[in-house]
């Protein structure tokens, strides 16, 4: 920990459970955290937000599978993973004996998936929670993501609460693209929620102007990365302001200490930091860091007074 | 069973680090920049067949991803990469000068398996892929090896370090799609010729050669090797972008990543005709609902 570090309180949670920082990876972008190793003290994040797992291993999607747009990139991955027995033999236990906390988060295709997933994940050491991706936009049936439907997204959380461990807070990972995300988040939140994670990436397109095809195996993906951190801070931003109690674990396009600020600003207790890590590998160490100097240098002496700032 | 004339290549003997460093020099090669660049922490960890992923377009970049080529060499204190400039990415690579500074990651990737000593190898590259070849025909000449060598392109500017190989190899065959220089036609002809002295093959280049080069071995009883291009947002294994349908050691397919679990495949298990596809023996397809026929 540096001088600065020790400045701010840089502490916070995730719903009732302690964080030693606000910066996680993001689902999706750092796998399990294991490649990450040789870059940061994995100890020192808030948590590694896991890639989604699945009941039964996967093989994603055919390639391509991703493509560069103007700040971001647009991803067809597919939910590729060992499934929950490979996760629960392999890379929790990694986590664990290193003593990193492990955000699991978990995706399916049908609510009592979901609910097993929790089941299964009850009481697994070094596992803080679990974020439930109702959002991701790579799955089968892209026009039924359970986060664009108010009902479908609770019937998930009602049924994850209920299933999964009390100790673990869980939080709904959100999309974007839907009308009123106000109503989702106040449904999921009614349903049992501790927590919302926003924002999933933006359904986008890319066509290739040599093939007049697709770039994308997948046709469509998730755009992520810079280029959607407004969106991503409007959706923060408006959550707050409608359900100040809310805990939310703001994401979209983070690259730096004052990107997260931002989210923090709007009503974030701790941020994840996705696409930014594949540019640089470091990132969330660096923007743990640069978050604690910018927070110094406007005056907070914690990371919790600055919580929505931004509405007051 | 099917079996295999390769085992996967094993893990690299250290992990990467992630510098900011200094090019040492920039030199124009036919088609291609060669970038030396002072990165010592690098070059003790490299070993041929290993890649660095830079970092493009400075600290305001709107390009995010990671650009991922292949060590060329290594010298006391430097890495040596060869950038072929086509895209936004590499193209700002190609303009880096003495004295800037450049963002790399690495030595990434699993490094080429070396064969007993004294083993005859064949080394094919093609275009710059041949100057991933340099180090290894060095490496594989200091333990007893006699090297031979092909490179190939489609025209004379698009070959690569001939020199290079020519000053290692105990012999340098050339092609050129155009006959512009060497003979003219593709790398196969000199590799039909070449694999029934080799005891090993290695290759680096496009994805069709390749898949000839592996075919070519296979049919000949020969292991190969090969270190494939696929393009990789984060080079560190991460992001899921880069896989490739390969047979593991137990005979299952898998899409594995390029980046970790390669870029150095065993030839004969690639399956180079399903790239682009998701075969119903991939692990894990049958949760994407492909099923057996």
């Amino acid at each position: 920990m540096t001088v600065l570090d020790t400045a701010v309180d840089m502490t916070t949670a995730l719903g009732s459970v302690p964080l030693v920082s606000p910066v996680l990876t993001a689902s999706g972008c750092s796998a399990f955290g294991q490649e990450l190793e040789p870059f940061v003290d994995l100890t020192a994040l808030g948590a590694v937000v896991t890639k989604s797992v699945q009941l039964r291993p996967r093989s994603g999607r055919p390639t391509p599978r991703m493509a560069e747009t103007p700040s971001g990139m647009l991803n067809s991955i597919g939910l590729q993973g060992p499934g929950i027995d490979g996760l629960l033999a392999g890379e929790l236990p990694w986590l664990a004996e290193r003593g990193v906390p492990a955000f699991v988060s978990i995706a399916g295709t049908r609510v009592e998936d979901f609910a097993e997933l929790a089941t299964r994940l009850r009481g697994v050491p070094g596992v803080l929670g679990l974020e439930v991706n109702i959002s991701c936009p790579n799955v089968e049936s892209r026009g039924e993501v359970f986060a664009c439907d108010p009902v479908a997204a609770s019937d998930v959380i009602a049924a994850v609460r209920a299933a999964a461990d009390p100790a673990q807070p869980i939080y709904a990972k959100l999309s974007p693209d839907v009308t009123d995300i106000v109503s989702v988040a106040r449904a999921v939140t009614e349903a049992g929620a501790d927590g919302l994670s926003m924002i999933n990436t933006l359904l986008g397109l890319v066509i290739d102007p040599d093939t007049m095809k697709p770039v994308l195996g997948g046709v469509t993906g998730g755009l992520s990365g810079p280029a959607v951190r407004p969106v991503a801070v409007r959706c923060v931003w408006q959550v707050h302001a409608a359900l100040p109690e809310v805990p939310i674990l703001g994401m979209g396009g983070i690259r730096s200490g004052l990107d997260a600020l931002q989210f923090v600003l709007a009503g974030a207790s701790a941020v994840s930091v996705g696409t930014a890590v594949f540019h640089d590998p470091s990132a969330t160490a660096r923007v743990h860091r640069e978050l604690a100097a910018a927070l110094a240098a406007r005056g907070f002496s914690s990371l919790r007074e600055a919580v929505g700032y931004a509405h007051r | 069973m099917t079996s295999y004339l390769t085992t996967p290549a094993p893990k690299a003997e250290q992990p990467p680090v992630q510098r900011e460093v200094e090019v040492l020099s920039a030199r124009p090669v036919g088609a291609y920049v060669e970038l030396t660049l002072a990165a010592p922490d690098v070059a003790e960890r490299a070993q041929p067949g290993q890649f660095v992923a830079f970092a493009v377009g400075g600290p305001m970049t709107a390009n995010l991803l990671r650009r991922s080529i292949a060590l060329a060499g290594t010298g006391p204190g430097t890495v040596t990469v060869v950038v072929a400039p086509h895209g936004p990415g590499s193209t700002w690579l190609a303009e880096r000068r003495a004295g800037d500074v450049v963002d790399v990651v690495g030595p990434l990737g699993r490094p080429f398996p070396l064969p007993e000593p004294g083993t005859t190898a064949l080394l094919v590259g093609g275009g710059y892929g041949a100057a991933a070849l340099v180090g290894l025909a060095e490496l594989l000449r200091s333990r007893g090896s006699r090297v031979l060598a092909v490179t190939g392109a489609a025209d004379a500017a698009r070959l690569c370090s001939v020199e290079e190989l020519g000053s290692v190899a105990d012999r340098v065959e050339v092609t050129t799609d155009d006959g512009s220089a060497g003979r003219a036609g593709r790398v196969t002809l000199a590799v039909e010729e070449l694999i029934g002295e080799s005891g090993v093959a290695y290759a680096c280049g496009p994805m069709p050669m390749l898949r000839a080069v592996a075919d070519a071995a296979t049919a000949a009883g020969v292991p190969s090797y090969v270190a494939v291009e696929e393009s990789m947002a984060c080079g560190i294994g991460v992001c899921m972008t880069c896989v490739l349908p390969v047979v593991g050691e137990d005979g299952q397919t898998r899409f594995s990543r390029s980046c970790t679990e390669g870029p150095v495949f065993g030839g004969d298990r690639v399956r180079f005709a399903d790239v682009g596809s998701l075969p119903w023996d991939v692990v894990g397809a049958e949760a994407m609902g492909v099923v057996r026929p």
